[in-house]
C-alpha cells in the first residue's frame, strides 16, 4: 500500500476502534489503519509495546500518521517512534489533533494519495493553536 | 561502584573482597533493585491516592507493576556493565508501567545509560544525571516549577554538584517533593484542572523522591 498508514491511540480500547470504524467508514481499505487502547492489563491507558505493534500494522513506506486523545497517549507514541529508531522513525508523525476528527480527516487526506506532510497538515488545521 | 564522593564511598562491601569491579556492580545493582521495588510495592497506596487528587489515580499500581518487572529480572540486569543494565532497566520501565509515567522514568533510566560510565564516579553521576533531567524534560515536554517530577529531580542534580552528602540529598528530594505541593501544575492530566491543582503533591514527584532516598540510602547501607 502506498498511500500514508493511520494509528489511532486512545486511552480506551471502545474509543480507539469506535474511531477506527468512522475512519474506515470514510475510507475503506484505501488507507493502512490499525488502533490501540487501554493498558495492557485491563484497564484504562496506553502502552508503548501496543503503539509500536499497531504502527507496524499500519506501516506505509509512505509513513505513517499517528492520532491520540490525552497526553499519556502523545507521550506513550513518542516514545514507541523512538524505540523503533530510524530509519522508519523519520515517517511516522504524531499529530497534534482532536482523535476523532484528526482521524477520519488524516485518513480521508491520505486515500486521496497524499503525503505525510500533507496529511499530518489536515489534521493540524483542526487545531485551534 | 558507584562512588558519590573520592574521600567517601558509597559502595557498601566493605569488608568484601574488591574482586573485579563487575562483580560488585552487579551485587549492588541487584541490591537496588530490590529495595527501589519494595519502596514502590510499600507506597503504592500512598501514591495512587495522591494522583487520584489530580491525576487519574494510576500512578501508585503503574509504578509498581513496572519496579515488579524490573524485579523479576534484576539478575540479568545485573550481570549487565553498568550502562547497559540501566538502559534495560528503562526499557523495561517503557514498556510495563504505562501511563505517561512509563515513558518519562523510563527515559530517566535510559539516558542515564546512554550517558553514565561502567564505573562511575560522583562527577561523571553527576553529568550523566543531568543529561538524563534533560532527556526527561524534552520527552515531557516540560520544565522546573511544573509540578512534575522534574521539580525533585532537579534540586537533586544540584546537590550532587554541590557536594551534599547522601542523607542531605534525600533530605532535598522530600522538600523538593512537598515544595511541589503550592504548585499548578501545568503538564499532564493535573494541568485540567488548573487552580484546583494547587494544594496537592505531584504524585511523580513523590514517587521520585522516594526512589532517591531508598538508592542514596541502600549506597550507603542504611535500612
Amino acid at each position: 500500500m502506498s498511500n500514508v498508514g493511520i494509528v489511532i491511540v486512545s486511552h480506551s480500547p471502545l474509543v480507539a476502534e469506535g474511531t477506527a470504524d468512522m475512519v474506515r467508514q470514510m475510507v475503506g481499505d484505501e488507507v493502512p489503519l490499525a488502533w490501540c487502547g487501554g493498558n495492557g492489563h485491563g484497564g484504562l491507558g496506553t502502552n508503548v509495546e501496543a503503539i509500536m505493534g499497531a504502527i507496524d500494522k499500519a506501516w506505509s513506506e509512505a509513513g505513517v500518521a499517528i492520532l491520540v486523545d490525552l497526553g499519556g497517549a502523545e507521550t506513550n507514541s513518542e516514545m514507541a517512534v523512538e524505540m523503533i529508531g530510524e530509519p522508519r522513525s523519520h515517517k511516522i508523525i504524531v499529530c497534534n489533533a482532536p482523535i476523532v476528527e484528526g482521524a477520519v480527516m488524516a485518513a480521508t487526506e491520505a486515500s486521496g494519495g497524499a503525503s505525510l506532510r500533507e496529511v499530518v497538515a489536515t489534521a493540524h488545521e483542526l487545531s485551534p493553536s | 561502584m558507584l562512588q558519590l564522593s573520592n574521600e567517601r564511598s558509597f559502595d557498601t562491601a566493605g569488608g568484601m573482597e574488591t574482586g573485579n569491579a563487575g562483580d560488585m556492580a552487579a551485587l549492588n545493582l541487584a541490591r537496588l533493585i530490590a529495595a527501589a521495588a519494595d519502596t514502590i510495592a510499600a507506597h503504592a497506596e500512598e501514591l495512587t491516592a495522591l494522583d487520584q487528587a489530580i491525576g487519574d489515580g494510576d500512578h501508585g499500581l503503574n509504578m509498581k507493576r513496572g519496579f515488579e518487572a524490573v524485579r523479576a529480572e534484576a539478575e540479568a540486569f545485573s550481570a549487565k556493565p553498568l550502562p547497559d543494565a540501566l538502559k534495560a532497566i528503562g526499557t523495561k520501565l517503557v514498556m510495563t508501567v504505562g501511563g505517561a509515567s512509563g515513558p518519562l522514568f523510563g527515559t530517566l533510566f535510559l539516558a542515564l545509560g546512554k550517558e553514565i560510565s561502567a564505573a562511575p564516579n560522583r562527577a561523571n553521576l553527576t553529568a550523566a544525571f543531568g543529561k538524563a533531567i534533560e532527556a526527561v524534560a524534552a520527552r515531557g515536554k516540560s520544565q522546573i516549577g511544573q509540578k512534575t517530577l522534574l521539580d525533585v529531580l532537579q534540586p537533586v542534580h544540584d546537590a550532587l554538584l554541590q557536594g551534599k552528602t547522601a542523607l542531605e540529598i534525600a533530605d532535598i528530594a522530600d522538600a523538593a517533593a512537598e515544595a511541589t505541593v503550592p504548585m499548578k501544575a501545568l503538564r499532564g492530566r493535573a494541568s485540567f484542572l488548573g487552580d484546583r491543582s494547587i494544594g496537592h503533591m505531584d504524585a511523580g514527584a513523590r514517587s521520585t523522591a522516594l526512589l532517591v532516598r531508598t538508592i542514596v540510602e541502600t549506597l550507603e547501607g542504611q535500612p
